[in-house]
């Protein structure tokens, strides 16, 4: 088990190694010049030739790596032999002139935002959608599984934008239920924080939760039919237990890979919903970094949601070895 | 002439007239038609047939078992002088596992992968018992001495996947007894195991059965099985009943064609090498279509036997022919004898 955790782990790195590789070599291909990025209009040739040494860009793209992933462990320093030189301290992702801010800190600043709205809409479409896929599964083929699957087919085929628009339409600016959405953090304004999160928490959640509802069906469907169910029957079980304890902990395993691999998705950012609500996480950022055409901040920010999705990516599977006693971990 | 249906006396167990129909989109699946038959505690009663007769959900029906949103239940099946059809769900529950338990044909699948053995056979302890963790840990460690488990106070923290099918197997009996019921339903027990672990299976089974004083419903279709195991066969055809006795009417005395047929269709050893298995020619029924007479007619090679075409029209009765000794057959009980005296020349047992 340790052996195998050790394994993965170095697997990773190396996996992170070669991600941030691709990432930073593809951006250094664009057609965008960073150097002419970090001056205004009035910018002289000399001058962006001058900064296009500052910033290390005339190096060749293997050196400049380096220099990036040095910087990831030691930090680094722009412009060394300038007056004023810019100092990135470790773990530096790249420096973002157009911000006047390291990567790092942007990132760390927009993941708040990011990281409530991804775990509200999370417990939402967990709940909802494995306790209605049970009840669609224990009705199979009657009006009300029917039903649900309907319901959840228009849920999963309706975009966020869409659905985002009409909430705030409707509840905010129609019916005045909720004031404008405006981000606070929840230790300093609780009721604001939830009257700003409870929407965005929605309309994501109904997006997931109708995936989640037809999962938690088929695989209900699947494991009913199981001869340990029948067992379980035999023994004069009660019916809740066969299902909750016998037939659902049975159906879990693709359940925790998909839910894993959403949030871990969604840490990285909800890109619409993150913009339709303008809530400041990380997705807003990504959506303004790829409008100013901030090559640095992109390059960090597809670092950091690649790398929430391998980790969580080894979690998930430690976790199959908790949830399936069969599965060695070797 | 001596009266010769079945003394009014009630066995323990009695099943009377059950039938089970699921409605379908093609029509009704008359899975299970009128069976009736009779047991007492310790007793064994092995139901025979081919796949597709009836005898796994006749085991259903008895236990509750069979969805009673998709399948229609009727007739009675009383335990104890209680009918289990009729009763609701909780009343059923609390029977399963208590008074009525099952083990089923294969075992590496009836265990739940996820939880140890001794969770498993606790929780069956703790449903129908108050009793302590600690109480419901021994039942469960002293069942699976009973059943043979190798130092089981070990074994009781181990998965499913760790034990062999035959363990396995084991381990769904200990689960079932653990209760000490009164009525103990094997669907096909040995199946799915290897042969040198059948014996060991069944043994257990029969051993267990005279520690309780069980009464067995035993459903195979292995008829060296029945012959060591059974006091009593009825043999299940296209949902019915054809033939039902001791266990001697059927292996020494048989009188329907099929009960003649699946005995003439098992390998003998002292069948001569070139001699060939005698199967029944044709399929069994369709459970959407029956024949409309005999459900066997289609296949019965003895039809030119029975005046008109009775055979193909109208459905036999299940009468008796000796005291016990039940058959369903148009032929009278003279050309009965005279049929079975032909087939079962074959079988080398004209001597006995």
């Amino acid at each position: 088990m340790s052996a195998y955790v050790v394994r993965r782990v170095i697997s990773m790195i190396l996996l992170l190694l070669l991600l941030t590789f691709v990432v930073f070599v593809l951006f250094s291909l664009l057609p965008t010049d960073p150097a002419r990025l970090t001056c205004g209009k009035s910018c002289t040739p000399e001058i962006i030739e001058a900064n296009r040494h500052r910033l290390g860009l005339d190096l060749p793209v293997i050196q400049q790596y380096w220099e990036y992933l040095k910087g990831i462990f030691v930090g680094r320093t722009f412009a060394k032999d300038s007056p004023d030189p810019v100092v990135c301290s470790a773990p530096c992702l790249g420096y973002s002139f157009k911000r006047g801010e390291e990567v790092f800190v942007l990132i760390k600043e927009g993941f708040p935002a990011t990281f409530w709205l991804a775990l509200g809409a999370f417990v939402l479409w967990l709940a909802a959608g494995i306790s209605v896929g049970v009840y669609a599964a224990l009705r199979r083929g009657k009006w009300q599984d029917k039903t649900v699957m309907g319901i959840s087919l228009a849920g999963y085929s309706l975009p966020s934008f869409f659905l985002g628009l009409m909430a705030i339409f409707f509840i905010v600016i129609r019916l005045q239920l909720l004031p404008y959405p405006s981000y606070v953090s929840p230790f300093e304004n609780p009721t604001q924080f939830l009257q700003t999160m409870i929407l965005p928490w929605i309309v994501l959640a109904i997006l997931y939760a109708a995936f989640y509802m037809r999962l938690t069906r088929n695989q209900m469907l699947e494991v009913l039919g199981e001869d340990y169910i029948r067992t379980a029957r035999a023994k004069g079980l009660p019916e809740r237990i066969v299902i909750r304890k016998h037939a659902l902990r049975a159906g879990l395993t693709p359940i925790v890979t998909a839910a894993g691999l959403d949030l871990a998705g969604l840490l990285g950012g909800a890109i619409i919903t993150e913009s339709i609500f303008s809530l400041p996480g990380i997705g807003s950022l990504a959506v303004n970094s790829v409008n100013d055409a901030d090559l640095p901040l992109i390059v960090g920010i597809t670092l950091v949601t690649a790398t929430f999705i391998i980790v969580a990516n080894l979690i998930v599977d430690l976790l199959y070895a908790v949830i399936d006693p069969r599965v060695r971990l070797t | 002439m001596t009266d010769l249906t079945p003394t009014p006396r009630r066995a323990y167990i009695e099943v009377e007239d059950l039938s089970v129909q699921f409605p379908t989109e093609d029509g009704v699946v008359r899975a299970v038609d009128g069976v009736t038959f009779a047991i007492d505690k310790g007793q064994t009663i092995a139901i025979v047939g081919e796949s597709g007769s009836g005898k796994s959900v006749t085991a259903q029906a008895i236990m509750g078992l069979v969805n009673a949103r998709t399948a229609d239940v009727t007739g009675h099946v009383w335990i104890d002088g209680q009918d289990v059809v009729g009763m609701t769900d909780d009343e059923l529950r609390k029977m399963r596992g208590s008074t009525m338990a099952m083990i089923f044909q294969d075992p590496m699948s009836s265990l739940h992968p996820f939880y140890r053995i001794g969770a498993q056979l606790t929780e069956a302890v703790n449903v129908h018992n108050k009793v302590s963790k600690k109480e419901a840990r021994d039942r469960a460690i002293e069942m699976l001495h009973k059943v043979g488990i190798p130092s089981p106070e070990k074994r009781i923290e181990d998965y499913p996947h760790q034990f062999s099918g035959g363990m396995r197997q084991r381990v769904m009996i200990a689960m079932a007894l653990i209760n000490s019921p009164s009525l103990l339903i094997a669907d096909e027990p040995t199946t799915a195991l290897d042969v040198t672990v059948q014996a060991q299976i069944m043994e257990l089974i029969l051993e267990l059965q005279q520690e309780y004083n069980t009464a067995v419903v035993l459903i195979t279709h292995d008829l060296g099985i029945v012959a060591d195991a059974a006091d009593q066969v009825a043999v299940m055809y296209g949902a019915r009943v054809v033939e039902s006795g001791v266990i001697d009417d059927i292996f020494y005395a048989p009188e329907m064609p099929y009960t003649l047929g699946l005995l003439a269709s098992v390998p003998r050893l002292n069948q001569v090498r070139a001699e060939r298995l005698d199967p029944i020619p044709g399929n069994p029924p369709s459970p959407i279509r029956l024949p409309s007479g005999c459900v066997f007619n289609p296949r019965c090679v003895y039809t030119d036997r029975v005046e008109g075409d009775l055979c193909a029209t109208e459905r036999p009765a299940l009468l008796p022919t000796s005291p016990g000794h039940m058959v369903r057959c148009h032929m009278s009980k003279e050309e009965r004898g005279v049929v079975a005296t032909i087939a079962l020349r074959g079988l080398g047992r004209e001597e006995t």
